[in-house]
Formats: C-alpha cells, structure tokens, sequence
C-alpha cells in the first residue's frame, strides 16, 4: 500500500512538474505572439500605399516613412556586401586551411568575443574610427562599415557550420582527381556549402538591420533628403525613426500611429527575414537527414 | 604540380589567412579606439573619483563624473532580468529537450528563435507604450519606465540566448545516461532533474553567462525603458540609468573631446570590460567541460 502511494506521489509530481516547464516554454512564446500581435494590430491601420512610398512631411507628423526605409535596406545590403565575402574566406580559413593550429585558435577567440561585444560599444568604436579619425562623418559608409564589424561574427560561424556539413569524401574525391586544394575548394566544396552560408547571410542581414545604438552614432540622423545618392551623405533608418519619434516627439498624438506603423515595418522585415533563414535551414536538415 | 601553381595556391592560403586575421585586428582597434578616447579622463579625474563617484552630473558646475550608480543601475537590470530569464530559459530548454513532443517541439523552437529577433528597439519601444503604463495603473506607482520593466524586457531578449544554448547542452548528453537512469526505475523527472541537468552543468552556466552579457550590454531597451534617473536603486520600482543608456543619450549633447566626451569613452571601456569577463568566463566554462569529460 505504502509502496503504491510512493509511487503515484512520483508519478503526480513528474506531471506537475512536467506541466511547469511547458507552461515555462509558453511563457516565451506567448511573449514572442503578444509584441508581435500588438505591433501588428496597432501597425496595420497607419500602413498604407502612401506611408510606405511618400517621405516624411511637416516635422515627421505626417507623410511616409519610404527615407527610413530606402535607408534601412542601404544599410543592412551595405554592410552585407563587404562582411559577407570577408565572413566567408575568413570561414574557409577557418575550416579549410587552419583547422586547429594556433593562430586558428585565437582567430576563434577574436570571432567569440567579438560576437559578445555590446553594440554600444561597436557604436563607439564606428563613432571615433570610421567617423572621426578616416573622416568620413556621419554617413551611410560610416554605417555600412560599422555594421560589418558587427555582423562578421554570425556570417563567421555560420560559414564554418556550413563548411563542416559538406563531407569529407567530396573533398578526397576532388583531390583524388587531381585538384588543387584551391580548386577543390571553389568548385566542390563552397557551392555545396552556399545555401549554409546564405541561411547566415540572412540573419546577418536582419541583424544589421534591427541595429539601433550602432547607426545612431554613424549613419542616422531624425531628417534627411532621400534621394542623394552619396554614400556619404547621412541617411533616415527604421530602428532610429521608431527611438526619436517615441522619446521625443513634441505631438504623440499625431505621430503615435507612424510610431506603429514604422515598428511594424521594422518587424516585418527583420523577423520576416529570420524566419525566411529558419525556414531554409530546416529544409537543408531534411534534405541532409530524411 | 607546376611551380606557378604551387606559388598561386600558397598566394591563396596566405591572402585568406589575411582576412581571417581581420577578426582579431577589429577587435584590437575596438579596444584601441575605446582606451585613447577613454582614458583621457583620467587626466584631471582620479579614478577613485570616477569609479567610486556617487554623482553623475556632467552637465552641472563644476561638472560630477562618478559612475558608481551607472554601474549600480546596469547590475541591478542585469540581476532582475536574470532573475526571470535563468529559470524561465534553463525550463524552456528542458521542456524543449526532455519532454516536447516532436510536433510541438517543431514549433516551439524556431519560436524561441523569432523572439531572439525581435529588434531591440521594438521590444524597448512595447515597454514604453504597453509595459509602462500596465505597471503604473497595477503597483499605484509613479512611473512604469523602471528598473522592474527594463529587466522584464531585457528578460525577454536574453530568454532565447539561455533557451537555445542550455537546449545544445541537454542534447549533448549521451542517451544512454537517460537509459540507464530509466531501467533503473527512475520516472522522467527523476532523470531530467538527477541525471541530465547535472551532465550538462557546465553548458547551462555558458548559457547563463551568455545571457548576462547580452543583458548588461543592451542599449536600446534600458534607454527607452529604465527610466534614466542616475541614482542607486532602492527598490524594484525605482527608475536608474545603466551604463548603456548613459552612453547613447548623452553621447550627442557631449561637447567633441571635452571631459564629457572621454568619461563616456570610459563609460564604454567598464561596459567593453564587463561583457569581456562574462563571455571569457563563459568560453572558460565550455572549454574546462571539454577537457574532463564526466
């Protein structure tokens, strides 16, 4: 009888505490669907054809958000363009050549606690190195420079992840043919690792792009001309618009739904874009392990 | 092999290497460009009076740059959002790894994913318009932007960092140690609890480092939501300005090499050198657990 009751008082307890992870799990995913939903909701009554195309008008209380925007893509694609080739041979470094020597070591340690850096900081350092001291002043390459640096960590680590996904027997095979190790590497080994590589692609772009604190002290100011065309010139971005209209907007009442509207933009594109990654890195799984 | 190939493939492996050095050159400069701008405020500031200073007031005559309730406040956020993210994140990751069925945990996890995403200016910007006002009408108290709503916020965003390296840990815990503890009559909580999470203690503190790092190095979230008083806290609803904050608002308003400008160079320098010992500390963990494996 004893036993019995020792029994069920385990079994009761498995299921209780069963029951309090899973209500921790959704916990963070009804956190994920309240701001999401909020911003959605409040959000889908300011967009419209216009908001999205016309640039702002009237001290920001009126008019579109298509600067921010067009500066936000900018941005995110600049920053993209030079970290993603430097990511990827830095990858190939990584995996191909260096393996686990030393100097691979500390390049790892670099990437680790680069990743970890504050993006505070990062902003900082864009602030007096690329601003300041190469003189480029508050501007869209000031930015897309800035934004590099940080989001050569994630294209890093994903590169290699991918690179040691392709197998090691494609690599003997093209060396058994006579390829160089070069070669083995540009034709068999990397265009079999790229869709791996652009998953990363991707969150480095959304990455870049949801980035406030870094922009606001290179690249972004509250009003700028659209269409100038200079990389040097400063730009209007998505993240920095949301930051100034919410703190200090001198008539909420007007800008409340561009506030909205903006986040939601923002949302779209930066969690649109991770889940696009997510996504194409579960189909790569099943493909490899059906 | 012809000898100008051989010469173009040494050429490639030496240019690549390059670039893979490039990492560590960027994180040089970053420290680099922080200490010349930063320490210059030492110059006519002892750094007792910097890091031990109790008044923050660059602005007053003549101007005050203690730090102390800067770094009072990023401590205190860190703490209250460690608080709720560890136990919430170590729970996910267990519910996920041990327990979810396959089609929940399908879309649980990418789930968890997304919330990583979420721009640090939207979820700073959800805190002011929703999180704010909630607290001021339910606590009765002066004002929602404070340190219990910027942790729960920070919360937020250092859940799925916890969550998702805490879930690789568990993983990597052979299944055979669950089997045996099993066969031996123990139920699954028994297991999870007695067997898996002590196996992957070593995994689950990186995750926790981890996740204070991200916390006390946020900017966006703590400069929209803590409130801004530069003060030691004194309770949960007291607002405070974390070192971040400080940083990003006032940076604009600093006159270009003045003292104020290099006190938030310095600013940046503690701030680079807190994350710097969580992620070391982290990386130390991963790498002792390598070494003896248990």
């Amino acid at each position: 009888m004893f036993t019995l009751s020792l029994a069920t008082r385990r079994r009761t307890k498995e299921r209780v505490m069963h029951a309090l992870l899973r209500s921790a799990a959704f916990i963070n995913m009804g956190a994920l669907l309240a701001v999401c939903s909020f911003v959605a909701w409040n959000g889908a009554q300011a967009i419209s054809w216009a908001f999205l195309t016309q640039p702002p008008r009237n001290a920001m209380t009126e008019g579109g958000i298509w600067s921010c925007i067009l500066g936000t893509v900018l941005l995110a694609s600049g920053a993209l363009a030079v970290s993603f080739p430097l990511g990827v041979a830095s990858a190939v470094y990584l995996h191909e050549y260096a393996r686990d020597s030393r100097f691979a070591r500390y390049i790892r340690l670099g990437v680790n606690n680069l990743a970890g850096v504050p993006s505070i900081v990062f902003g900082l350092f864009g602030m007096s190195f690329f601003v300041i001291a190469c003189g480029l002043g508050i501007s869209l390459l000031s930015g897309i420079l800035t934004l590099s640096v940080l989001t050569l960590p994630v294209i890093i680590s994903t590169a290699e992840e991918a690179l040691r996904q392709v197998p090691m027997t494609c690599r003997e095979a093209s060396l058994a043919l006579g390829a160089t190790q070069s070669q083995t590497i540009f034709r068999v080994v990397l265009p079999s690792a790229m869709p791996g590589m652009l998953t990363g692609a991707i969150l480095g772009l959304a990455r870049a792009a949801g980035e406030t604190a870094v922009i606001m002290f290179t690249a972004a100011v509250f009003f700028a001309k659209p269409d100038t065309g200079s990389l040097l010139r400063p730009v209007m971005a998505l993240p920095n618009h949301i930051y100034v209209l919410a703190t200090s907007s001198t008539d909420m009442e007007k800008t409340m739904p561009l506030q909205y509207g903006t986040a939601l933009v923002l949302v779209l594109l930066v969690t649109g874009m991770n889940l696009a990654a997510i996504l194409m890195r579960d189909r790569l799984q099943n493909r490899r392990h059906p | 092999m012809s000898s100008g190939r051989v010469r173009i493939e040494r050429l490639i492996r030496f240019a690549l290497a390059g670039i893979a050095g490039c990492s560590l050159i960027m994180l040089a400069m970053i420290m680099v460009f922080l200490f010349l701008e930063g320490l210059p405020v030492f110059r006519n500031l002892g750094p007792g009076d910097f890091f031990l200073g109790m008044g923050w007031h660059p602005t007053a005559e003549p101007p005050e740059f203690g730090i102390l309730p800067l770094m009072a406040g990023s401590v205190a956020v860190t703490l209250v959002s460690s608080a709720m993210a560890i136990p919430l994140g170590v729970m996910t990751a267990a519910w996920l790894a041990e327990i979810a069925p396959a089609p929940l945990r399908r879309v649980g996890k990418p789930m968890i994913e997304l919330l990583a995403s979420l721009p640090s200016v939207v979820v700073g910007f959800f805190g002011m318009v929703v999180m704010a006002p909630l607290l001021q009408d339910r606590f009765n108290i002066a004002t929602g932007l404070n340190l219990f709503n910027a942790g729960l916020m920070l919360a937020l965003m250092s859940v799925p960092t916890i969550c998702s390296v805490a879930e690789d840990a568990l993983r990597a815990v052979p299944v055979s140690l669950r089997e045996a503890s099993l066969a031996l009559g123990a139920t699954r909580w028994e297991t999870t609890v007695k067997v898996v999470l002590p196996a992957a203690r070593s995994g689950i503190g990186t995750a926790c480092m981890l996740g204070m790092s991200r916390s006390i190095g946020e900017t966006m979230v703590v400069l929209m939501v803590a409130g801004g008083a530069g003060m030691l806290p004194g309770s949960l609803f007291d607002p405070v300005r974390p070192m971040p904050a400080s940083i990003a608002a006032e940076m604009a308003e600093a006159s270009f090499r003045g003292a104020h400008y290099h006190a938030l160079f310095a600013i940046g320098m503690v701030l680079f050198l807190f994350t710097l010992i969580f992620n070391v500390t982290a990386q130390r963990i991963t790498e002792k657990s390598r070494r003896v494996p248990d």
